[in-house]
């Protein structure tokens, strides 16, 4: 298997505080890979770090073989790398359908091809990603007036929308009706599965990682703690440590 | 069906008004300069979000430029615009025409380029800092224009009068604005349908997310204010041959008149809609005309307190409170809050 992100030795601090220590892990190509750890342990930062949100203090991020921590966050997205962000964000004037169309991936358009209006077939596959995350029936509805977890999904299914080749999600999960959270998790592994898209998925709650990832990193006080698979890491005393030191 | 009558009708008062308002030919030109200024602004301030204070710059610029061309091509600029009275310059009527058609294309194109050269520069501004930085622009360009002796400084330009009968050249001027005002609603109308237009709004909503996405926001933010600059200079470029005679301060570059008007427009008709300039341009030129004849001494009282008041009571313009009341009308749906389901 070849990875598709390498981090190798990112460091980052605000200030006094030491966010992310000489943190290196690789993300399989075609996987789903988890990152978890306590809050405030560094893994939003992490995500930021990859994405070009923030310069980083030392070391290396490398997506598909290519440098990308001194990149902007517009260079990155372009290179087919996107995020979702833990508060959510989706433009909440506008109804559910116009953010899909918004979300179209504009990295593949030149600037001729975006005076074009949207097509039938941009309309037929925001609806299906609609459907695909269950907001179907919510569709002219503005994206504001949509619960926190409405949002969630409709930002899951906005960076569908974008095709990207990886997909960094942070907490998917949270603000989810508990009642909704498996048919979630099924829709990230099609997501995987049917689209081929990479995931890397920040998620606080054990129970759903260990049913999503294939492999899973523990982030603790901005270090790297443990890495493994879903069994390793469930048995792993000083992740099982980590947790309760932190609860 | 109901559509096409009122759309017959515009077109119907359009082409007749200076006919059936025979001496309101120029106030109705200007409604149109009006209007096209108030699209121009809305088509970045409203639809992307970058409130810009200097596109009066453009108008300022398109005149200059259209002058010039006009002047340049029959004569010498320096020693024209330097001339004493005991030196004419006439203008045969090709050199007229050919120098107003010239010059004015050639306005939109100068001010479409300057539009990418001053954004690439102003567009890392957000917010305040945007239209101040915009608004600095302006007022240098005015100071810097009027100390430029070539171009006529502090003194201005005067072009020919229009060579036949002078009603006659206000009913041409009159739909000069009028077609580049019909071209520009028609332009943008069909704009913000296509995926750019989708762009710029996701620009204005939340341009941070808008990057995240991938969306290459400077070369649209660059495209929308070069295409907005490009009409704001044709209509300069027409306002010069109008006025006949302009000043750099008073009347080019005329930040704190039609630069502020342009935005007033605009806000008083809604921000961000394809309509509301254009209803903003029509009441703000109603009230301007009224207040400036009947409310003398007073009117830039009368005009503080319109601008107040909008802000104040209709932040979203007209159409942003007809949006409210009458959302069905801009297919806008809202689930009521109790029919909102508890689950997810
Ligand atoms: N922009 C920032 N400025 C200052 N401190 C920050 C910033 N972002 C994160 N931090 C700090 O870095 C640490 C890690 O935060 P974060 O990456 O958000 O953790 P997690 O996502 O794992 O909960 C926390 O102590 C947090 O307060
Ligand atoms: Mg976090």
């Amino acid at each position: 298997m070849t990875s598709i992100i390498e981090v190798d030795e990112v460091s980052k601090t605000f200030g006094g505080v030491i966010a992310n220590n000489g943190i290196s892990l690789q993300v399989e190509h075609g996987c789903i890979t988890g990152l978890i750890g306590p809050n405030g342990s560094g893994k939003t930062t992490l995500f930021n770090s990859i994405v070009g949100y923030h310069p980083i203090d030392s070391g290396s991020i490398k997506f598909e073989n290519e440098e990308i921590s001194k990149k902007s966050v517009q260079e990155i997205a372009r290179l087919g790398l996107i995020r979702t962000f833990q508060q959510t964000r989706i433009y909440s004037a506008m109804n559910c359908v116009q953010n899909m169309l918004i979300s179209l991936p504009h990295r593949k358009m030149k600037l001729s091809e975006s005076f074009h209006r949207h097509t039938g077939s941009d309309f037929d596959k925001a609806d299906a990603l609609l459907d695909f995350v269950g907001l179907y029936e919510k569709r002219f509805l503005t994206a504001g007036s949509l619960s926190f977890g409405q949002q969630k999904l409709l930002e899951f299914a906005m960076a569908l929308m974008n095709e990207p080749t990886a997909l960094l999600l942070d907490e998917p999960t949270a603000g989810i009706n508990p009642t909704l959270i498996n048919g979630l998790i099924e829709r990230l592994k099609r997501a995987n599965s049917e689209f081929g898209i990479t995931l890397f998925v920040i998620e606080h709650n054990m129970r759903v990682i260990m049913n999503l990832a294939d492999k899973i990193y523990c982030l603790a006080h901005g270090e790297l703690l443990a890495q493994g698979s879903p069994d390793e890491i469930r048995n792993d005393p000083r992740v099982i440590d980590a947790y309760l030191g932190a609860n | 069906m109901k559509r096409l009558a009122f759309y017959a009708f515009l077109i119907f008062f359009t082409l007749a008004a200076p006919f059936l308002l025979p001496d309101y030919k120029t106030q109705l030109a200007t409604l149109w300069l009006m209007i096209i200024v108030a699209i121009a602004w809305d088509m970045t301030g409203g639809q992307m979000g970058y409130n810009s204070l200097g596109n009066i710059f453009f108008y300022g610029t398109g005149m200059y430029v259209a002058a010039l061309i006009a002047i340049a091509i029959p004569f010498d600029v320096g020693e024209y615009t330097n001339a004493f009275s005991d030196k004419i310059y006439k203008f045969t009527d090709t050199e007229y025409f050919l120098g107003a058609f010239v010059g004015i294309l050639g306005a939109g194109v100068f001010c479409a380029i300057s539009a990418l050269v001053i954004g690439y520069i102003t567009f890392g501004l957000r917010g305040p800092y945007f239209a101040i930085g915009t608004l600095g622009v302006a007022i240098a360009a005015g100071e810097l224009v009027s100390n430029w002796e070539w171009a006529g400084g502090g003194q201005g330009i005067s072009l020919p009068v229009f060579p036949y009968d002078l009603e006659l050249g206000k009913i041409m001027f009159y739909y000069m604005f009028a077609g580049t005002g019909v071209v520009l609603f028609l332009f943008a109308r069909w704009l913000y349908k296509t995926r750019f237009g989708a762009a710029i709004n996701a620009i204005r909503d939340d341009e941070e997310k808008a990057e995240a996405m991938g969306i290459h926001t400077l070369r649209y933010k660059l495209t929308a204010w070069s295409m907005s600059a490009f009409f704001v200079g044709v209509a300069g470029g027409i306002s010069a041959f109008q006025l006949i005679h302009f000043e750099p301060l008073e009347t080019a570059y005329q930040t704190i008149n039609l630069g502020i008007f342009m935005v007033v427009c605009v806000l008083l008709g809604g921000k961000g809609t394809l309509w509301g300039p254009v209803i903003g341009a029509i009441l703000f030129h109603l009230f301007k005309e009224v207040t400036w004849n009947y409310l003398l001494g007073w009117q830039w009282v009368a005009l503080g307190v319109l601008i107040v008041v909008t802000v104040v009571y209709f932040k979203d313009g007209i159409t942003g409170w007809l949006k409210l009341v009458r959302p069905e009308w801009f297919g806008i749906r809202v689930e009521a809050k109790s029919q909102r389901s508890p689950a997810s």
